[in-house]
């Protein structure tokens, strides 16, 4: 359960880092306003939707922790041969970081009004987003060809299903940036409301980046090399 | 439901707040069944959450039946009476006390208590809503299958869960208990959401967050502490599915099972007792925590004092919430752990007690010499006192190793649990019912039905849950359908298992009573007006009751004080709507 509570240890200090600003000290019966005092509202002055946004990624990070909580304690097992790791999974980060950076280019695009530039943008990021998809799939098959089949080993087992899972989540954004490509097109829709799904969707698309390098680390092997380092400095 | 004029919004100065765009139904269909409201959807969820618990009910007379008088009831075999146990507790412990507290209770009071319009995403607010009842739907197919429900107990237990030899373990049971889990996962994590941001960002003018009500801090950490913890049972139901579906051996180790060598091999059992219990222990203060804000504010509303202690009240509850996540062990003592680890989880157990002991001082304290007005909601209050005291001084018991070793498998967890995390929470739920059913329908609960109710449910949940502990200590086992012939059990202990039941069928009915009070309540009960409670919190001060779309007149509320003042000295009424801004000369603040 290391990975999860390394997690919440993160959250945790977001979460104090957020009440440390909220005047949790102060003394609400004795603060009694007046007629006419007009207080602002108290929120943050993100975007709701930013929030949601930010919330809701918070829970698919204690998702993948948990997951990635649950490869570590199995893997102590002793019926455990780890996967060897597909070349395609390289190409795979490549095109999904290439479709970060192309998100994240429509974000800076959209923030100057070329909208010609942002319509390329973001279909070069469906599009690269897309072949990380198949890409995935095609690396599932050279597995299995390989013999290495789902319920082989739990080394397999893992890697399908939390490779799967990642990849639901990927499908899940390409439904909502189709979305925001089409909303390019119509001229109806507001520049702002525009600007702010595209900034959502840089938001999302990075972070599933980010999940995907720590996954891809996790199967490479790299994070036991990691650990077994910290174990080492701590015993 | 009656329409209620009030005016009270007059006195608010005029100013300008930007308002967030709010969805208007355009037929019958988008008003009462596909509403984006969330006071519809809090009534939908209630409405679902209260149905599904009345199967639960009735599940648990037909244990308590088999127990008293084994061998009388031939339809009831240890096959269904496992399934009895599993679908009683899977649905009392999720699909009510969590979908009732967060969607019932969260979506109806936040946006009113907090002086918004609505919830921040009300479409994700709606379909949080139809998996909810998607999930309860494919829970209730279960019962309609070959093979029926499942019957792993409600802690899911592998390698037993997926195996022949548990009812539903090789059928469908299992599968669509999984399946439904993560429907109601998803659609929690949309309504989460939901009730996070807002309580973030819907506040109103002057709402901050040391004025929420403790209802609000209750419900909104509960929701932090769900939306961390339900991932954890989400993985664990995805990895279960795979081991039953697709012969992974993620959770299952080798065995054999009629002679033969499943294909199963090397999987760990222990394994997703943590992923479970990562979820389930926290999941019981997403129960509590709701709880304890709602009991705060009617105790306070009804002995017309302030609450004793509100910023103690509030640390308590975040420092529960952060603490609930790293005790989650201790209901793995009887699987074997290192005994640094048991010691470790024994002593964030006990510690845990301290915020939960400030909290019980602080609402005696607020009873002290206060104007307590014995009225329904303050009646279950107090028995949500006394039952939580008897629930947590148990769990004293079952927090140390050595202690709980011995206990773990008889009816003293039984008891514990059922006092602790069963009555106190549903006597909050009822106590809460009785107090916003007035703002919900515009129509007050009937009296003498809400006295009998609450005094055969009061005294006889204690009357059923108490000599239950007398059996465990005793060394009767829970788990069993019946207790057979023991050299340790006197006959007497039959006797109690019939008194037991006895109390379990009256308290049952008693529900009836309640049910039929709602329904009877609504056409004949008598006119409430705006605050019958004369409540200082802001969903007492809606223009209409029950407030109406939108739930504000024109302006939205500004709010001057916190949610506390009754029985200011000085002042012309015994309590100050948190509306209301103090006159220029006498504000308290300037004395200060």
């Amino acid at each position: 359960m290391s990975a999860i509570l390394i997690f919440m240890a993160g959250i945790a200090a977001i979460i104090t880092w957020w009440m440390a600003q909220q005047r949790l000290t102060s003394k609400p019966w004795l603060e009694v306003g007046r007629a006419g005092d007009a207080p602002g509202r108290d929120g943050s002055s993100l975007a709701i939707e930013k929030i949601g946004l930010g919330v809701f990624l918070a829970v698919v990070g204690a998702l993948f922790a948990l997951f990635i909580s649950a490869y570590f304690m199995r893997m102590d097992m002793a019926d455990w041969w780890a996967v060897p790791v597909p070349k395609l999974l390289w190409v795979n980060t490549v095109a999904l970081g290439l479709s970060s950076v192309a998100l994240q280019w429509a974000k800076t695009e959209i923030r100057e009004g070329h909208d010609e530039a942002v319509k390329m943008a973001l279909l070069a990021a469906l599009a690269t987003a897309v072949l990380f998809l198949v890409g995935q799939v095609l690396a599932w098959r050279e597995l299995v060809a390989a013999g290495y089949v789902l319920a082989d080993n739990p080394a397999n087992s893992f890697f399908y299903m939390i490779t799967g899972m990642h990849g639901l989540h990927i499908i899940g954004g390409l439904v909502v940036l189709s979305r925001t490509t089409l909303r390019t097109w119509n001229g109806a829709v507001q520049q702002d409301k525009l600007r702010l799904s595209v900034e959502l969707c840089a938001m999302y698309w990075h972070f599933m980046l980010f999940v995907w390098l720590i996954l891809f680390a996790l199967f490479a092997g790299w994070a036991n090399d990691f650990i077994d380092i910290c174990r080492q400095l701590l015993t | 439901m009656v329409e209620i004029q009030s005016g009270i919004d007059e006195a608010i100065p005029p100013a300008e707040t930007e308002d967030v765009e709010l969805y208007h139904p355009k037929s019958w269909w988008t008003k009462y069944v596909f509403s984006q409201d969330a006071k519809v959807i809090a009534i939908q969820y209630s409405m679902t959450a209260i149905s599904i618990g009345m199967v639960a009910l009735v599940l648990s007379w037909l244990m308590r039946l088999q127990l008293a008088f084994p061998g009388t009831f031939t339809f009831i075999d240890a096959e269904s009476y496992y399934q009895f146990i599993t679908m009683h507790g899977m649905i009392m412990v999720i699909y009510l006390l969590t979908a009732l507290f967060l969607g019932g209770f969260g979506n109806y009071l936040i946006p009113l208590m907090l002086g918004a319009r609505d919830m921040v995403f009300p479409y994700a607010n709606m379909l949080s809503y139809w998996l909810y009842l998607l999930a309860v739907l494919v829970l209730v197919a279960s019962f309609f299958v070959p093979g029926g429900p499942t019957g792993a107990g409600w802690t899911l237990y592998p390698p037993q869960a997926v195996l022949s030899g548990t009812p539903g373990g090789q059928d469908w049971g299992i599968i669509l208990m999984l399946v439904s889990l993560i429907l109601f996962i998803i659609g929690f994590t949309m309504g989460g959401l939901n009730y996070v941001v807002t309580v973030l960002q819907g506040r109103t003018r002057g709402m901050t967050l040391m004025r929420m009500p403790l209802t609000i801090w209750g419900i909104f950490t509960a929701t932090v502490m769900a939306l961390l913890a339900f991932p954890a049972l989400f993985v664990a139901a995805v990895m279960m599915l795979f081991d039953r579906l697709l012969g992974t051996s993620f959770f299952m180790p080798a065995i054999i099972e009629m002679g033969e060598r499943l294909q199963h091999g090397g999987g760990s059992p222990i394994l997703f007792q943590h992923l479970f219990w990562f979820f389930g222990h926290p999941e019981v203060y997403i129960v509590a925590l709701p709880a304890f804000g709602i009991v705060s504010d009617l105790i306070s509303t009804h002995a017309r004092k302030n609450i004793f202690g509100y910023r103690m009240m509030v640390w308590a509850i975040v420092v529960i919430g952060a603490l609930s996540f790293i005790v989650w062990a201790h209901h793995m003592y009887v699987s074997g752990m290192n005994p640094t680890f048991g010691f470790f989880f024994a002593t964030t157990t006990l510690i845990i007690a301290v915020p939960t002991a400030i909290k019980v001082y602080n609402w005696v304290l607020t009873l002290w010499r206060g104007d307590i007005h014995l009225t329904l909601p303050m009646l279950f209050a107090l028995g949500f006192i006394v039952t939580f005291v008897n629930g947590g001084l148990t769990g004293l018991f079952l927090g140390n190793v050595v202690v709980d070793v011995p206990l773990s498998d008889t009816m003293f967890v039984v008891a514990h649990f059922h006092m602790v995390m069963g009555v106190a929470p549903i006597m909050v739920i009822f106590g809460a019912i009785y107090h916003w059913y007035p703002k919900v329908t515009g129509r007050m609960l009937n009296e003498t039905m809400g006295h009998i109710h609450f005094w055969i449910t009061f005294l006889g949940a204690y009357a059923i849950f108490f000599p239950m502990h007398y059996l465990g200590l005793m060394g009767v086992p829970r788990r069993y359908h019946e207790m057979g012939e023991t050299i340790f059990n006197p006959p007497s202990a039959q006797t109690l298992n019939i008194f037991i039941t006895a109390m379990a069928l009256a308290v049952g009915a008693a529900q009836m009573l309640f049910l039929f009070n709602l329904a009877w309540s609504l056409f004949k009960g008598k006119l409430a007006g705006g605050n019958p409670w004369r409540a200082t919190t802001l969903e007492w001060q809606t223009p209409q009751t029950p407030p109406a779309h939108g739930n504000w007149g024109k302006e939205l509320p500004i709010v001057y004080r916190w949610a506390y003042d009754y029985s200011v000295p000085g002042a012309a009424e015994d309590f100050i709507p948190q509306n209301q801004p103090a006159p220029d000369r006498l504000s308290r603040g300037a004395l200060t």
